[in-house]
């Protein structure tokens, strides 16, 4: 067991306080104990030094994705970053995400992507379906587990250059609901055809593929290639005059036009 | 100053399973539906629900019955359920499993393409409907993206901090929105309390920082009437290393899958405790079993037992249990492919909780409506793994019904002036009057207290011991007030709200466990070791007489003649074994 685990320490965090208005990275220096993780590392300082910073939090046990940050520059949970994993000789960076706007200190306004998410339409059934249970391959079970493992901690959004650089908020869902399209375009039972939303409201064309999501999925869910790239393959298809002819309906077939969607979801 | 108000024909406190749930099918009757949340939504509590759902679909072991069902969790339970809410639950779980999917839940599955199903603690056949490690998060994604799409109104994080009455009926709730400080109000024809267990009283737990009882209060502050408060669960299995991470579950899928516990003399101590059913005893039995092996000396180097699943197929324990994998790679830099886990008991569930009507949730408050963990009476002295998701989906349906079918009956409803004046009167006080308690160092103390006090075994000391701090604490808790008096996303004036709340449902463990002198399910007495006949057949009713008169009386079990037949051949089978 790991009786060899790195004892605590002085550690120096520099933390970001502030609102939309103004902020700046503060200095905290604090005793740390081993194991220590960034999450018990603030709250510690919100206890004992600054009983007003704003953090958000839920489980401590990366299940929730509440306590997404920018440590050392890097979208990471807090709760699962330990101290003893950061470079000892320099201090620990935690800053908000910029994706979205800033409420104060490090909680951010994600509430666009719950905007997002309204507009993607349920599992809906398809009509064929017999009656009784729903039989369904383990195969296919564990292709959607991947993309439903997502904890919604928005750190592939936040990561997004299309989102965090371009802004362009109105124009692209961002990988977390690439990832939520995916699961529902991969559900052998559902019945609706999701192509036309994924290409254009969803804006999937806008993705070029830099990984950078995938890197920072506290998950491990292949965003890019297991979500994206055969996404955005289907939708050259479907779009494609020659393809159409020999492929037309396939793999669509039975699945219907989604009912229509309000406007953009505006960040 | 005008407030920001919103009426709704029901209310919903609280986004968990058994919340969404409610707001699911409080819409579907047709009620204007409003849902309330402290955190942001799909990150409640239920989240963290790892191992499965039961419901005898008997799909695995076929068969499997409802029946069966009933009496495994009336044997859990000790014989202190709700006979009528243990019936139902296990005739609805089913339909329930199967509506999830409907919804576009993902379970893992048999060979022949169903719904696959697994062996838990004190269930009679594989019975829990799983993925993965991570059921609660498909549930409660599942149900918050059916949520959405039902024409509810959400209000994420929003704090309620009182229930608000005309006369002896519940009307309405206040609060405030946590990133801007501002007050809020709801009218409601009828309210349903989904707010959770309260597990946070303890220093080492499972639960989320939400879990801080706020409903038990609520509910009890606005007349309801509490059953079992002193039955808590503590789950066998949390790490115990590092100390940040000490009480975070480790999903008894782990002992489900084969997993071993054994001591430091490599003795798999369970033979001496039951035999029958070794690691895959109740949650009751295998905690004790580990506290006593730790206390006798045979605990691990953290104070714990080893978990041992090395000896499975790595494959398998990567693929059955991958977010057990991660978290202690990660976290404590264990490869359990390879080499034990260190772990033990955490607070982990409270049995008791609002009493309610087994056919609807209404408590006997006019308007006032709870179900899951918030209520109590299903799950008697001790639940079983997998029976949570099961109550919260079963009775969730049921108070959103039962609390829009009330709604439709009542007019109109308002809220009087002097009910907001006063509950804005209290969080003004926590932020700008005169008190010099500070609640993280209240809740410290109120932690201690109840670790100590009213753990996991108790004895007449202690909890006298630890009911005179509570009393104590009792009265400082007005002088609580939060250490700056900003009001935008203000963690200290949050908690303030929220340790009063631990400290009220604290009185009424201590004083439960005061009174229950016999040890059953999640309830250990040293000084009262064995079952009373007496307490066997009695519940433990807490109400609020007014001004800090906290009443506790003994109510015989509610039984149901048509049941009667089944609880009896389990209590035979039992005896005869």
């Amino acid at each position: 067991m790991s009786e060899t685990m790195a004892a605590g320490g002085t550690r120096n965090l520099q933390i970001w306080r502030g609102d939309l208005t103004s902020g700046q990275l503060v200095d905290y220096q604090l005793e740390t104990e081993p194991g220590m993780v960034v999450l018990d590392a603030v709250l510690e300082i919100q206890r004992s030094q600054e009983p007003d910073l704003a953090v958000r939090w839920n489980c401590k046990a990366a299940k929730c994705g509440s306590c997404s940050a920018e440590i050392n520059g890097k979208p990471r949970l807090m709760c699962k970053t330990r101290l003893d994993h950061l470079p000892a000789d320099q201090p620990i960076t935690v800053e908000p995400m910029r994706a979205f706007p800033l409420i104060r200190d490090l909680v951010t306004d994600v509430s666009w992507n719950y905007r997002v998410n309204e507009q993607i339409t349920p599992f809906t059934p398809r009509d064929d379906l017999p009656e009784g249970d729903y039989l369904i391959d383990q195969a296919d079970t564990d292709r959607m587990s991947e993309f439903r493992k997502c904890i919604e901690c928005f750190m592939c959004q936040d990561v997004c250059h299309v989102l965090r650089d371009s802004r362009l908020h109105n124009k692209y869902y961002g990988p977390r609901f690439m990832v939520r399209m995916a699961s529902l375009d991969m559900h052998p039972l559902d019945g609706v055809n999701r192509l036309d939303q994924i290409a254009d409201e969803g804006g999937i064309g806008l993705c070029n593929i830099t990984k950078c999501c995938t890197e920072v999925c506290p998950e491990g869910i292949h965003i890019t290639d297991n979500a994206i790239i055969p996404m955005k393959e289907r939708v050259v298809d479907a779009h494609d005059p020659v393809m159409k002819i020999f492929k037309r309906g396939s793999g669509e077939a039975g699945r219907k036009k989604p009912p229509p969607r309000s406007a953009d979801p505006e960040l | 100053m005008a407030i920001e108000h919103h009426d709704y024909d029901v209310l919903v406190l609280g986004s968990g399973g058994s919340g969404l749930r409610a707001a699911i099918a409080a819409a579907d009757a047709g009620a204007k539906t409003g849902l309330v949340c402290k955190s942001l939504l799909g990150k409640a509590h239920t989240v963290m629900a790892e191992g499965g759902l039961a419901a005898s679909l008997g799909n695995v072991a076929p068969e499997d019955n409802w029946s069966t069902h009933f009496q495994d969790t009336m044997f859990g339970g000790k014989y202190l359920n709700n006979w009528r809410m243990a019936e139902l639950h296990a005739r609805e779980a089913p339909d329930r499993a199967r509506e999830l999917e409907r919804w576009g839940a993902v379970f893992d599955r048999t060979p022949d393409r169903k719904m696959s199903q697994r062996a838990f603690g004190g269930h009679t056949y594989k019975r829990l409907v799983h993925i993965g490690d991570r059921t609660g998060l498909e549930l409660i994604r599942t149900m918050q993206d059916k949520t959405v799409h039902s024409n509810v109104d959400i209000f994420m994080e929003t704090t309620i901090t009182r229930l608000l009455k005309d006369g002896e009926r519940v009307v309405g709730a206040f609060g405030y929105k946590r990133p801007s400080g501002e007050q809020v109000t709801f009218s409601a024809k009828a309210l349903v309390v989904a707010t959770g267990g309260g597990g946070r009283i303890y220093k080492i737990t499972s639960n989320s920082q939400d879990c801080t009882g706020d409903g038990y209060a609520l509910a009890y502050e606005a007349g309801a009437e509490m059953v079992d408060m002193e039955f808590i669960q503590f789950h066998p299995t949390g790490m115990v290393f590092p100390p940040g991470v000490a009480g975070l579950l480790v999903t008894e899928a782990v002992r489900g899958e084969g997993g071993i516990l054994r001591n430091n003399l490599g003795e798999r101590f369970m033979e001496k405790y039951d035999p029958k059913r070794m690691e895959l005893s109740t949650r009751d039995v295998v905690a004790r079993s580990i506290y006593t092996e730790v206390k006798e000396g045979r605990g691990t180097p953290h104070g714990g037992a080893y978990l041992d699943v090395s000896h499975l197929d790595s494959d398998y324990v990567r693929r059955k249990l991958p977010s057990m994998y991660d978290q202690f790679m990660e976290l404590a830099g264990v490869d359990i492919t390879k080499e034990p886990m260190q772990v033990g008991p955490t607070c982990h569930y409270f049995m008791g909780g609002i009493k309610v009507d087994a056919e609807n949730g209404e408590t006997r408050v006019p308007g006032l409506f709870a179900t899951g963990e918030a209520s109590g009476g299903m799950n008697g002295a001790n639940r079983l793994g997998g029976n949570s998701l099961g109550d919260l989906l079963v009775f969730g349906r049921r108070a959103g019904e039962g609390a829009a079918g009330v709604a439709a009956k009542v007019e109109n409803v308002s809220i009087p002036q002097d009910e907001i004046a006063a509950a804005q009167a209290e969080v003004e006080l926590f932020l700008n009057g005169p008190g010099t308690e500070n609640p993280f160092q209240m809740h410290k103390e109120l932690q201690t207290i109840m670790g100590d006090g009213a753990g996991i075994f108790r004895d007449k000391e202690g909890l006298t011991e630890a009911i005179d701090k509570l009393e104590s604490l009792e009265g400082r808790v007005g002088n609580l007030k939060s250490p700056t008096n900003r009001i935008d996303y203000n963690p200290g004036w949050q908690l303030c709200r929220e340790v009063k709340n631990m400290l009220t449902v604290s009185l009424m463990i201590a004083r439960g466990a005061l009174m229950r002198e016999e040890s059953r399910g999640g309830h250990s007495r040293l000084d009262f070791t064995a079952y009373s006949d007496y307490w066997g057949e009695h519940n433990i009713v807490t109400h609020n007489a007014g001004d800090k008169d906290m009443v506790l009386t003994p109510t015989p079990v509610a039984k149901r003649e048509e049941l009667a037949e089944l609880v009896e051949a389990r209590k035979e089978s039992e005896k005869a074994s």
